[in-house]
Protein backbone atom coordinates (compact mmCIF):
# COMPACT_ATOMS: atom_id res chain seq x y z
CA UNK A 1 0.00 0.00 0.00
CA UNK A 2 1.21 3.32 -0.79
CA UNK A 3 -0.06 6.57 0.32
CA UNK A 4 0.20 9.91 -1.41
CA UNK A 5 -0.83 13.57 -0.39
CA UNK A 6 -2.45 16.42 -2.49
CA UNK A 7 -1.98 20.02 -2.23
CA UNK A 8 -5.27 20.28 -1.19
CA UNK A 9 -4.34 18.29 1.84
CA UNK A 10 -5.98 15.54 1.17
CA UNK A 11 -3.97 11.74 1.78
CA UNK A 12 -4.97 8.70 -0.58
CA UNK A 13 -4.02 5.22 0.67
CA UNK A 14 -3.69 2.84 -2.91
CA UNK A 15 -4.03 -0.77 -2.65
CA UNK A 16 -4.51 -2.21 -6.11
CA UNK A 17 -7.12 -0.36 -7.92
CA UNK A 18 -8.81 1.07 -4.61
CA UNK A 19 -7.51 4.37 -3.02
CA UNK A 20 -8.99 5.48 0.96
CA UNK A 21 -9.34 9.06 0.74
CA UNK A 22 -9.09 11.16 4.18
CA UNK A 23 -7.58 14.47 5.11
CA UNK A 24 -4.59 15.00 6.54
CA UNK A 25 -3.32 15.88 10.26
CA UNK A 26 -2.39 19.41 9.40
CA UNK A 27 -5.84 19.84 7.04
CA UNK A 28 -7.59 19.05 10.76
CA UNK A 29 -5.48 20.77 12.85
CA UNK A 30 -6.56 24.11 10.46
CA UNK A 31 -10.12 23.42 10.53
CA UNK A 32 -10.36 23.05 14.23
CA UNK A 33 -13.46 20.81 15.83
CA UNK A 34 -15.37 18.99 13.40
CA UNK A 35 -19.05 18.64 13.94
CA UNK A 36 -20.08 17.09 10.58
CA UNK A 37 -18.73 15.32 7.52
CA UNK A 38 -20.88 14.71 4.57
CA UNK A 39 -19.09 11.75 3.04
CA UNK A 40 -20.38 10.64 -0.88
CA UNK A 41 -23.02 7.76 -1.44
CA UNK A 42 -21.70 4.61 -2.83
CA UNK A 43 -21.51 4.28 -6.15
CA UNK A 44 -20.87 7.92 -7.23
CA UNK A 45 -18.54 8.56 -9.97
CA UNK A 46 -16.41 11.74 -9.14
CA UNK A 47 -13.76 12.93 -11.53
CA UNK A 48 -10.21 14.31 -10.38
CA UNK A 49 -11.20 18.08 -8.33
CA UNK A 50 -15.27 17.45 -8.33
CA UNK A 51 -16.72 18.67 -4.59
CA UNK A 52 -16.93 14.95 -3.56
CA UNK A 53 -17.38 15.34 0.44
CA UNK A 54 -17.88 18.33 3.15
CA UNK A 55 -16.26 18.55 6.29
CA UNK A 56 -17.88 21.08 8.73
CA UNK A 57 -16.30 22.41 11.80
CA UNK A 58 -16.90 25.09 14.27
CA UNK A 59 -15.45 27.78 12.04
CA UNK A 60 -16.77 27.03 8.68
CA UNK A 61 -17.62 24.48 6.14
CA UNK A 62 -14.97 23.01 3.45
CA UNK A 63 -15.12 21.42 0.44
CA UNK A 64 -13.38 18.12 -0.01
CA UNK A 65 -11.93 17.91 -3.70
CA UNK A 66 -11.69 14.46 -5.15
CA UNK A 67 -8.28 13.17 -5.73
CA UNK A 68 -8.63 10.92 -8.51
CA UNK A 69 -11.27 9.83 -10.86
CA UNK A 70 -13.34 7.26 -10.23
CA UNK A 71 -16.11 5.68 -8.34
CA UNK A 72 -16.92 5.20 -4.71
CA UNK A 73 -16.91 1.65 -3.41
CA UNK A 74 -17.52 2.30 0.59
CA UNK A 75 -17.87 5.49 2.64
CA UNK A 76 -17.18 5.96 6.30
CA UNK A 77 -20.66 6.15 7.47
CA UNK A 78 -19.23 5.81 11.09
CA UNK A 79 -18.31 9.66 10.67
CA UNK A 80 -22.05 10.59 10.86
CA UNK A 81 -22.51 9.76 14.52
CA UNK A 82 -18.59 10.64 15.28
CA UNK A 83 -17.20 13.25 13.44
CA UNK A 84 -14.85 14.23 16.30
CA UNK A 85 -12.80 10.99 14.54
CA UNK A 86 -11.59 13.20 11.76
CA UNK A 87 -9.55 14.90 14.66
CA UNK A 88 -8.45 12.06 16.21
CA UNK A 89 -7.27 9.88 13.93
CA UNK A 90 -7.24 11.79 10.57
CA UNK A 91 -5.02 9.50 8.62
CA UNK A 92 -6.86 6.08 9.99
CA UNK A 93 -10.42 5.30 11.62
CA UNK A 94 -11.36 9.10 10.46
CA UNK A 95 -11.43 8.42 6.71
CA UNK A 96 -13.92 9.42 4.18
CA UNK A 97 -14.47 6.97 1.31
CA UNK A 98 -12.88 4.43 -0.82
CA UNK A 99 -12.82 4.69 -4.02
CA UNK A 100 -11.93 2.83 -7.19
CA UNK A 101 -9.50 4.35 -9.67
CA UNK A 102 -10.41 5.01 -13.18
CA UNK A 103 -6.74 6.10 -13.95
CA UNK A 104 -3.52 5.15 -12.07
CA UNK A 105 -1.25 7.68 -13.47
CA UNK A 106 -3.07 10.73 -11.94
CA UNK A 107 -1.26 9.79 -8.49
CA UNK A 108 1.93 10.66 -10.64
CA UNK A 109 1.48 14.13 -9.85
CA UNK A 110 0.84 13.93 -5.70
CA UNK A 111 3.53 14.07 -3.17
CA UNK A 112 4.69 10.97 -0.73
CA UNK A 113 4.82 11.56 2.92
CA UNK A 114 8.51 13.76 2.97
CA UNK A 115 7.55 15.72 -0.05
CA UNK A 116 3.85 16.47 1.62
CA UNK A 117 6.26 17.07 4.99
CA UNK A 118 7.86 19.72 3.90
CA UNK A 119 5.06 21.25 1.82
CA UNK A 120 3.59 21.74 4.88
CA UNK A 121 6.57 23.25 6.31
CA UNK A 122 6.41 25.86 3.59
CA UNK A 123 2.98 27.09 4.40
CA UNK B 1 -17.78 37.67 10.09
CA UNK B 2 -17.18 40.63 7.59
CA UNK B 3 -13.62 40.06 6.36
CA UNK B 4 -11.88 42.90 5.15
CA UNK B 5 -8.33 43.77 4.84
CA UNK B 6 -6.71 44.80 8.15
CA UNK B 7 -5.30 48.08 8.36
CA UNK B 8 -5.51 48.40 12.07
CA UNK B 9 -4.21 46.99 15.26
CA UNK B 10 -5.45 47.19 18.65
CA UNK B 11 -3.10 48.07 21.44
CA UNK B 12 -3.64 44.54 22.41
CA UNK B 13 -2.22 43.14 19.17
CA UNK B 14 1.42 42.41 20.41
CA UNK B 15 -0.30 40.56 23.36
CA UNK B 16 -2.55 38.51 21.13
CA UNK B 17 0.08 37.16 19.22
CA UNK B 18 2.86 36.70 21.58
CA UNK B 19 0.25 33.93 23.53
CA UNK B 20 -0.59 32.23 20.27
CA UNK B 21 -3.26 34.07 18.91
CA UNK B 22 -4.47 32.81 14.93
CA UNK B 23 -4.97 36.38 14.20
CA UNK B 24 -7.53 37.80 11.44
CA UNK B 25 -8.61 40.90 9.22
CA UNK B 26 -12.24 42.12 10.92
CA UNK B 27 -13.89 45.65 10.52
CA UNK B 28 -11.05 46.72 9.71
CA UNK B 29 -8.63 44.97 12.49
CA UNK B 30 -5.84 42.66 12.49
CA UNK B 31 -7.80 40.31 15.54
CA UNK B 32 -7.27 36.72 17.33
CA UNK B 33 -10.04 34.34 15.76
CA UNK B 34 -8.47 31.84 18.03
CA UNK B 35 -6.04 30.64 20.70
CA UNK B 36 -6.90 27.13 21.97
CA UNK B 37 -9.68 26.46 19.70
CA UNK B 38 -13.25 27.69 19.27
CA UNK B 39 -15.03 24.70 20.90
CA UNK B 40 -12.34 25.08 23.86
CA UNK B 41 -12.64 28.76 24.33
CA UNK B 42 -16.61 28.60 24.18
CA UNK B 43 -17.18 25.95 26.48
CA UNK B 44 -14.13 27.56 28.94
CA UNK B 45 -16.41 31.10 28.76
CA UNK B 46 -19.57 28.83 29.88
CA UNK B 47 -17.38 27.38 33.24
CA UNK B 48 -15.34 29.91 34.03
CA UNK B 49 -13.97 33.45 32.38
CA UNK B 50 -13.02 34.40 29.02
CA UNK B 51 -11.52 37.79 27.97
CA UNK B 52 -12.28 39.47 24.71
CA UNK B 53 -10.42 42.54 23.01
CA UNK B 54 -13.33 44.17 21.72
CA UNK B 55 -11.34 47.12 21.14
CA UNK B 56 -12.12 47.47 17.39
CA UNK B 57 -15.48 48.35 18.71
CA UNK B 58 -16.53 52.20 18.52
CA UNK B 59 -16.89 53.46 21.76
CA UNK B 60 -17.75 57.34 21.69
CA UNK B 61 -19.11 59.80 23.94
CA UNK B 62 -21.87 62.49 22.96
CA UNK B 63 -21.82 65.70 25.06
CA UNK B 64 -24.12 68.72 25.13
CA UNK B 65 -21.84 71.55 22.90
CA UNK B 66 -21.82 74.01 26.44
CA UNK B 67 -20.14 70.30 28.57
CA UNK B 68 -21.40 68.26 30.97
CA UNK B 69 -22.64 69.73 34.03
CA UNK B 70 -25.22 68.85 37.12
CA UNK B 71 -28.93 67.75 37.05
CA UNK B 72 -31.74 66.16 35.75
CA UNK B 73 -32.39 68.81 32.34
CA UNK B 74 -28.70 68.36 31.45
CA UNK B 75 -29.44 64.13 30.85
CA UNK B 76 -33.19 65.75 29.13
CA UNK B 77 -31.17 67.56 26.82
CA UNK B 78 -28.70 65.49 25.42
CA UNK B 79 -31.33 62.23 25.67
CA UNK B 80 -34.09 64.21 23.48
CA UNK B 81 -31.01 64.89 20.88
CA UNK B 82 -29.76 61.22 20.84
CA UNK B 83 -34.07 60.34 20.28
CA UNK B 84 -34.05 61.61 17.09
CA UNK B 85 -32.01 58.66 15.85
CA UNK B 86 -33.15 55.83 18.13
CA UNK B 87 -36.43 54.33 19.02
CA UNK B 88 -35.80 53.87 22.48
CA UNK B 89 -36.36 55.89 25.57
CA UNK B 90 -33.24 57.55 26.73
CA UNK B 91 -34.49 59.89 28.58
CA UNK B 92 -35.87 57.48 31.13
CA UNK B 93 -32.54 56.17 31.80
CA UNK B 94 -31.46 56.34 35.52
CA UNK B 95 -27.69 57.62 36.36
CA UNK B 96 -25.70 54.76 35.49
CA UNK B 97 -27.95 52.38 33.57
CA UNK B 98 -27.69 51.27 30.00
CA UNK B 99 -29.84 50.36 27.69
CA UNK B 100 -29.61 48.40 24.42
CA UNK B 101 -31.03 50.31 20.82
CA UNK B 102 -31.06 50.56 17.33
CA UNK B 103 -30.08 53.38 15.06
CA UNK B 104 -32.80 53.49 12.54
CA UNK B 105 -33.15 55.33 8.57
CA UNK B 106 -35.91 56.69 7.24
CA UNK B 107 -37.72 53.77 6.43
CA UNK B 108 -37.44 52.14 9.67
CA UNK B 109 -34.33 49.92 9.07
CA UNK B 110 -32.01 49.13 11.18
CA UNK B 111 -28.63 51.01 10.84
CA UNK B 112 -26.50 49.49 14.18
CA UNK B 113 -27.36 48.41 17.06
CA UNK B 114 -25.70 49.82 20.10
CA UNK B 115 -25.60 50.63 23.76
CA UNK B 116 -26.28 53.80 25.24
CA UNK B 117 -25.50 54.55 29.00
CA UNK B 118 -26.35 57.46 31.24
CA UNK B 119 -23.42 58.11 32.90
CA UNK B 120 -23.66 57.76 37.17
CA UNK B 121 -21.99 60.67 38.09
CA UNK B 122 -23.77 63.28 38.53
CA UNK B 123 -21.51 65.78 37.19
CA UNK B 124 -21.38 64.46 34.00
CA UNK B 125 -25.07 65.17 33.13
CA UNK B 126 -25.65 65.93 29.39
CA UNK B 127 -23.49 63.18 28.17
CA UNK B 128 -23.45 59.81 27.07
CA UNK B 129 -21.47 56.78 26.85
CA UNK B 130 -21.87 55.17 23.59
CA UNK B 131 -20.81 51.88 22.20
CA UNK B 132 -21.48 51.01 18.61
CA UNK B 133 -20.76 48.22 16.68
CA UNK B 134 -17.03 47.89 14.69
CA UNK B 135 -18.17 47.21 11.54
CA UNK B 136 -20.36 50.11 11.11
CA UNK B 137 -18.59 52.65 13.53
CA UNK B 138 -16.83 55.61 10.98
CA UNK B 139 -20.68 55.41 9.28
CA UNK B 140 -22.12 55.89 12.48
CA UNK B 141 -20.09 58.65 13.80
CA UNK B 142 -20.62 60.67 10.51
CA UNK B 143 -24.50 60.04 10.89
CA UNK B 144 -24.19 61.51 14.58
CA UNK B 145 -21.82 64.33 13.47
CA UNK B 146 -24.16 65.46 10.42
CA UNK B 147 -27.65 64.92 12.34
CA UNK B 148 -26.88 66.25 15.49
CA UNK B 149 -24.13 69.51 13.93
CA UNK B 150 -24.85 72.20 16.38
CA UNK B 151 -26.57 69.80 19.13
CA UNK B 152 -24.21 67.81 20.11
CA UNK B 153 -20.04 66.91 20.37
CA UNK B 154 -18.87 63.38 19.66
CA UNK B 155 -15.86 62.43 21.10
CA UNK B 156 -14.10 59.42 20.15
CA UNK B 157 -12.96 57.08 22.89
CA UNK B 158 -11.25 53.87 20.34
CA UNK B 159 -8.03 55.57 20.19
CA UNK B 160 -6.02 55.74 23.34
CA UNK B 161 -8.19 52.73 25.25
CA UNK B 162 -8.74 49.47 24.91
CA UNK B 163 -12.58 47.84 25.16
CA UNK B 164 -12.30 44.74 26.65
CA UNK B 165 -14.96 42.27 27.76
CA UNK B 166 -14.65 39.47 31.05
CA UNK B 167 -17.30 37.27 30.70
CA UNK B 168 -18.34 33.98 32.39
CA UNK B 169 -19.22 32.47 35.72
CA UNK B 170 -15.54 33.65 37.23
CA UNK B 171 -15.86 36.73 35.64
CA UNK B 172 -16.97 38.28 38.93
CA UNK B 173 -14.96 36.86 41.30
CA UNK B 174 -11.61 37.55 38.89
CA UNK B 175 -12.69 41.29 38.75
CA UNK B 176 -13.48 41.92 42.29
CA UNK B 177 -9.80 40.97 43.00
CA UNK B 178 -8.94 44.79 41.68
CA UNK B 179 -12.62 46.38 41.67
CA UNK B 180 -14.09 44.76 44.76
CA UNK B 181 -17.23 47.59 43.90
CA UNK B 182 -18.55 45.45 41.04
CA UNK B 183 -20.43 42.89 43.18
CA UNK B 184 -22.78 45.33 43.77
CA UNK B 185 -23.57 46.22 40.21
CA UNK B 186 -26.40 44.56 38.47
CA UNK B 187 -26.73 43.99 34.36
CA UNK B 188 -26.56 47.03 32.14
CA UNK B 189 -25.23 48.92 35.12
CA UNK B 190 -22.34 50.82 34.52
CA UNK B 191 -19.67 52.88 36.95
CA UNK B 192 -16.60 54.67 36.41
CA UNK B 193 -14.00 53.17 38.92
CA UNK B 194 -10.54 53.54 39.55
CA UNK B 195 -8.04 50.95 38.89
CA UNK B 196 -4.30 50.63 39.34
CA UNK B 197 -4.50 54.36 38.78
CA UNK B 198 -6.34 54.82 35.98
CA UNK B 199 -9.81 55.71 35.40
CA UNK B 200 -11.90 52.45 34.48
CA UNK B 201 -15.69 52.62 32.93
CA UNK B 202 -17.18 49.45 33.85
CA UNK B 203 -20.16 48.31 32.32
CA UNK B 204 -21.87 44.74 33.59
CA UNK B 205 -22.84 43.67 30.04
CA UNK B 206 -21.63 41.36 27.19
CA UNK B 207 -22.39 39.44 24.91
CA UNK B 208 -21.81 35.59 25.73
CA UNK B 209 -25.11 35.06 27.46
CA UNK B 210 -23.20 34.91 30.38
CA UNK B 211 -22.96 37.45 33.39
CA UNK B 212 -19.48 39.70 33.01
CA UNK B 213 -18.42 42.78 32.43
CA UNK B 214 -16.92 45.57 29.76
CA UNK B 215 -14.08 47.91 30.65
CA UNK B 216 -13.05 50.81 28.86
CA UNK B 217 -9.41 51.63 30.30
CA UNK B 218 -6.76 53.49 28.98
CA UNK B 219 -3.78 51.73 26.81
CA UNK B 220 -1.36 53.20 29.33
CA UNK B 221 -1.99 50.59 32.05
CA UNK B 222 -4.87 48.79 30.74
CA UNK B 223 -2.86 46.42 28.24
CA UNK B 224 -0.62 45.46 31.85
CA UNK B 225 -3.85 45.16 33.29
CA UNK B 226 -4.85 42.71 30.59
CA UNK B 227 -2.05 41.05 31.77
CA UNK B 228 -2.81 40.10 35.12
CA UNK B 229 -5.75 39.50 34.31
CA UNK B 230 -5.22 36.85 31.89
CA UNK B 231 -2.66 35.73 34.89
CA UNK B 232 -5.36 34.37 37.10
CA UNK B 233 -5.92 30.70 36.34
CA UNK B 234 -9.76 30.95 35.74
CA UNK B 235 -9.21 33.43 33.18
CA UNK B 236 -8.33 32.73 29.02
CA UNK B 237 -7.99 34.53 26.23
CA UNK B 238 -10.98 34.19 23.63
CA UNK B 239 -10.57 34.77 20.03
CA UNK B 240 -13.67 35.97 17.35
CA UNK B 241 -14.46 32.16 16.62
CA UNK B 242 -16.28 31.68 20.16
CA UNK B 243 -17.80 35.36 20.38
CA UNK B 244 -19.92 34.50 17.33
CA UNK B 245 -20.55 31.01 18.61
CA UNK B 246 -21.33 32.01 22.65
CA UNK B 247 -23.82 34.89 21.01
CA UNK B 248 -25.30 32.61 18.52
CA UNK B 249 -26.20 30.21 21.39
CA UNK B 250 -27.79 32.56 23.43
CA UNK B 251 -29.74 34.46 20.49
CA UNK B 252 -27.89 37.63 20.31
CA UNK B 253 -28.15 39.38 16.86
CA UNK B 254 -24.77 40.02 14.72
CA UNK B 255 -25.33 42.98 13.10
CA UNK B 256 -25.21 42.94 9.40
CA UNK B 257 -26.27 39.66 9.12
CA UNK B 258 -28.74 39.11 11.77
CA UNK B 259 -30.11 42.72 10.83
CA UNK B 260 -29.72 45.21 8.59
CA UNK B 261 -30.99 48.39 6.85
CA UNK B 262 -34.04 46.07 5.34
CA UNK B 263 -35.19 44.68 8.39
CA UNK B 264 -36.82 46.99 11.03
CA UNK B 265 -36.56 46.28 14.79
CA UNK B 266 -40.25 44.49 14.73
CA UNK B 267 -38.86 41.93 12.14
CA UNK B 268 -35.75 41.58 13.63
CA UNK B 269 -38.03 40.64 16.80
CA UNK B 270 -36.54 43.59 18.45
CA UNK B 271 -39.64 45.53 19.34
CA UNK B 272 -38.81 45.82 22.92
CA UNK B 273 -35.92 47.90 22.37
CA UNK B 274 -38.84 50.57 22.00
CA UNK B 275 -40.55 51.50 24.90
CA UNK B 276 -44.32 52.37 25.17
CA UNK B 277 -43.08 55.88 25.24
CA UNK B 278 -41.94 56.45 22.38
CA UNK B 279 -44.35 54.33 20.47
CA UNK B 280 -46.80 56.81 22.04
CA UNK B 281 -45.06 59.69 20.64
CA UNK B 282 -44.37 58.00 17.35
CA UNK B 283 -41.29 60.25 16.80
CA UNK B 284 -38.40 58.59 15.77
CA UNK B 285 -37.10 57.61 12.39
CA UNK B 286 -39.76 54.71 10.56
CA UNK B 287 -42.13 55.47 13.06
CA UNK B 288 -45.03 55.21 10.45
CA UNK B 289 -43.82 51.94 9.38
CA UNK B 290 -42.34 50.13 12.44
CA UNK B 291 -45.98 50.96 14.18
CA UNK B 292 -47.63 49.38 11.25
CA UNK B 293 -45.76 46.12 11.82
CA UNK B 294 -46.15 46.35 15.35
CA UNK B 295 -50.27 46.67 15.03
CA UNK B 296 -50.13 44.37 11.52
CA UNK B 297 -47.61 42.33 11.80
CA UNK B 298 -44.35 42.38 10.09
CA UNK B 299 -44.18 39.64 6.64
CA UNK B 300 -40.89 38.24 7.95
CA UNK B 301 -39.74 37.49 11.70
CA UNK B 302 -36.56 36.51 13.15
CA UNK B 303 -36.70 33.43 14.47
CA UNK B 304 -34.41 30.64 16.18
CA UNK B 305 -33.81 27.70 13.97
CA UNK B 306 -33.16 23.94 15.27
CA UNK B 307 -32.10 21.82 12.73
CA UNK B 308 -32.90 18.28 13.43
CA UNK B 309 -29.98 16.29 11.54
CA UNK B 310 -26.19 16.93 12.60
CA UNK B 311 -25.08 19.46 9.34
CA UNK B 312 -25.12 22.70 10.38
CA UNK B 313 -27.20 25.17 8.69
CA UNK B 314 -24.92 28.61 7.51
CA UNK B 315 -25.88 32.04 6.67
CA UNK B 316 -27.84 32.49 3.54
CA UNK B 317 -29.23 28.72 3.50
CA UNK B 318 -32.28 28.97 2.05
CA UNK B 319 -35.47 27.48 4.40
CA UNK B 320 -38.86 25.51 2.64
CA UNK B 321 -41.35 24.35 3.32
CA UNK B 322 -42.95 21.52 0.68
CA UNK B 323 -40.44 23.14 -1.63
CA UNK B 324 -41.23 26.34 -1.72
CA UNK B 325 -38.78 29.19 -0.17
CA UNK B 326 -40.17 30.39 2.99
CA UNK B 327 -37.29 32.04 4.76
CA UNK B 328 -33.18 32.30 5.08
CA UNK B 329 -31.06 31.65 7.29
CA UNK B 330 -29.07 34.77 8.51
CA UNK B 331 -26.39 33.03 11.43
CA UNK B 332 -25.86 29.13 11.96
CA UNK B 333 -23.23 27.08 12.68
CA UNK B 334 -22.40 24.24 16.03
CA UNK B 335 -23.16 25.33 19.37
CA UNK B 336 -20.60 23.47 21.78
CA UNK B 337 -22.63 24.28 24.47
CA UNK B 338 -25.69 22.25 23.55
CA UNK B 339 -23.48 19.93 21.15
CA UNK B 340 -25.65 20.46 18.14
CA UNK B 341 -25.96 22.71 15.14
CA UNK B 342 -27.55 25.77 16.26
CA UNK B 343 -29.12 28.87 13.59
CA UNK B 344 -31.66 31.71 13.30
CA UNK B 345 -32.74 33.25 10.65
CA UNK B 346 -36.30 34.99 9.05
CA UNK B 347 -39.52 33.32 8.24
CA UNK B 348 -43.04 34.34 6.82
CA UNK B 349 -44.14 35.55 10.02
CA UNK B 350 -47.31 33.15 10.14
CA UNK B 351 -44.47 30.10 10.81
CA UNK B 352 -42.97 32.23 13.46
CA UNK B 353 -44.14 29.58 16.08
CA UNK B 354 -41.89 27.62 17.91
CA UNK B 355 -42.43 23.35 16.50
CA UNK B 356 -43.28 24.78 12.82
CA UNK B 357 -41.29 21.90 10.69
CA UNK B 358 -39.24 23.29 8.02
CA UNK B 359 -36.45 22.40 4.98
CA UNK B 360 -33.46 23.62 5.39
CA UNK B 361 -32.05 23.37 1.68
CA UNK B 362 -27.91 22.50 2.48
CA UNK B 363 -25.74 22.09 -0.61
CA UNK B 364 -29.02 20.97 -2.73
CA UNK B 365 -30.48 18.73 0.04
CA UNK B 366 -33.03 19.24 2.21
CA UNK B 367 -32.58 18.65 6.39
CA UNK B 368 -35.12 18.89 8.74
CA UNK B 369 -35.47 21.26 11.19
CA UNK B 370 -37.90 23.41 13.13
CA UNK B 371 -38.50 26.97 14.30
CA UNK B 372 -37.40 26.98 17.91
CA UNK B 373 -37.35 29.74 20.92
CA UNK B 374 -34.23 31.29 21.84
CA UNK B 375 -32.03 31.82 23.09
CA UNK B 376 -30.26 28.28 22.56
CA UNK B 377 -28.88 27.95 26.50
CA UNK B 378 -30.23 29.81 29.43
CA UNK B 379 -28.86 33.76 30.14
CA UNK B 380 -27.42 34.10 33.12
CA UNK B 381 -27.44 37.90 33.63
CA UNK B 382 -27.30 38.97 37.44
CA UNK B 383 -30.63 41.12 37.00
Amino acid sequence: MTTYYTEDHEWIAVEGDIGTIGITKYAAEQLGDVVFVEVPDVGADFAKDDDMAVVESVKAASDVYAPVTGAVTASNEALAGAPETVNQDPEGAGWFCKIQLSDAGQLSTMMDGAAYETFCEGL
Amino acid sequence: MAETSATFRTALHDLHVEIGGKMVAFAGYDMPVQFDGVKAEHLWTRAHAGLFDVSHMGPCFLTLPSGPREGEDAHAEIAAIIETLVPSNIAGLKPGQARLTVLLNEQGGILDDLIITRPADPAQQGRLYIVVNGVVKHQDWAMFEDKLAGQAVLTRADEGNILVALQGPEAEGVLAVHLPAITDMTFMRCLPMRVQGMDALVTRCGYTGEDGFELLLPVVGGVDFVRELLSDDRVKPIGLGARDSLRLESGLCLYGHDMDATRNPVEADLQWVIQKVRRHRADFPGAAYILKDLADGPAEKRVGIQPLERAPAREGIEIQIDGTRVGVITSGGYGPSVDKPVAMGYVRADLAVPGTKIDLIVRGKARAAEVCALPFVTQNYKR
